[in-house]
């Protein structure tokens, strides 16, 4: 799995690739949460394009970042969700939680 | 019921081996004749429940010996043929609280507890059981009836 970082505007943008699992959702937790809390960035966008598989403990990962972005009234925004990951959200039934766009174009439009 | 060892897995419980069990197990849900969607969910359920016993069973220790079996499942019910996969997964660590194996139901906004929800939602079984110093998970899932094989 690799992350990596991006500013666009008021936006920071995550880049992932490769699969989330319980080996590196540390990582990507500590990274989404640090923006959110520490920097305090009104958006936070995870491009989730290259992402093979998340697992459990990857989703809730993002569900604390969702969480942390709500108490800080910022907001936390998810695209390119392919097959599999849009799969596990669904089975987690989140999709309809997470602010969820096809494309980075769309996610820093909304 | 004649189940037939098609692999064996041995590993330690460390959470950077799980990509490699997930390949080998799609591979092998695959041969056994499970369609992807089918394959993808065997292979969620088996890393969720491999992620538990490295989070939960031996708390995060990278060292621990952790067991896999799949056999293949050949039984007849009813006067049909049921054909299918079996996961054994036995790990060494402290007895598991089964009142701690429900998880928590989808859709609410609180991390924690998907993992249980993810091996239910895939496998036709899931049954826990402690049998001397080793905790034992045994997932179960069979093809649809379309893609059991002929007799042999």
């Amino acid at each position: 799995m690799q992350i990596s970082i991006r500013r666009v505007g008021n936006a920071t943008i995550f880049d992932v690739s490769g699969d989330i699992d319980l080996a590196n959702s540390p990582e990507v937790r500590e990274a989404l949460l640090h923006e959110v809390r520490e920097n305090r960035r009104p958006r936070v966008v995870l491009n989730l394009c290259d992402v093979r598989y998340i697992d459990s403990s990857g989703v809730a990962s993002l569900v604390e970042s969702l969480k942390a972005s709500r108490d800080i009234g910022s907001r936390f925004i998810l695209f390119g969700l392919q097959g599999p990951a849009r799969e596990v959200l669904q089975l987690s039934r989140l999709l309809k939680v997470f602010e969820i766009y096809d494309t980075e174009i769309e996610a820093l439009e909304s | 019921m004649t189940p037939d060892l098609l692999l064996k897995i041995e590993l330690l419980s460390n959470p950077n081996v799980l990509s490699v069990v997930r390949g080998a197990v799609e591979r092998l849900a695959e041969m056994v004749g499970f369609a992807p969607p089918e394959s993808r969910s065997i292979v969620r359920a088996v890393d969720e429940a491999l992620s538990n016993v490295m989070r939960h069973c031996y708390c995060g220790r990278l060292d621990q010996p952790i067991e896999l079996y799949f056999r293949r499942l050949r039984r007849r019910s009813k006067g049909a043929r049921k054909e299918g996969l079996e996961v054994l997964l036995c790990d060494r660590g402290p007895a598991v609280d089964q009142a701690k194996l429900r998880g928590h139901t989808p859709g609410k906004l609180r991390p924690g507890g998907l993992g249980l929800h993810f091996i239910r939602q895939a496998m036709d079984a899931v049954e826990y059981e402690r049998v001397g110093r080793t905790n034992r998970l045994r997932l179960v899932k069979y093809l649809p009836p379309a893609k059991a094989h002929p007799e042999q």
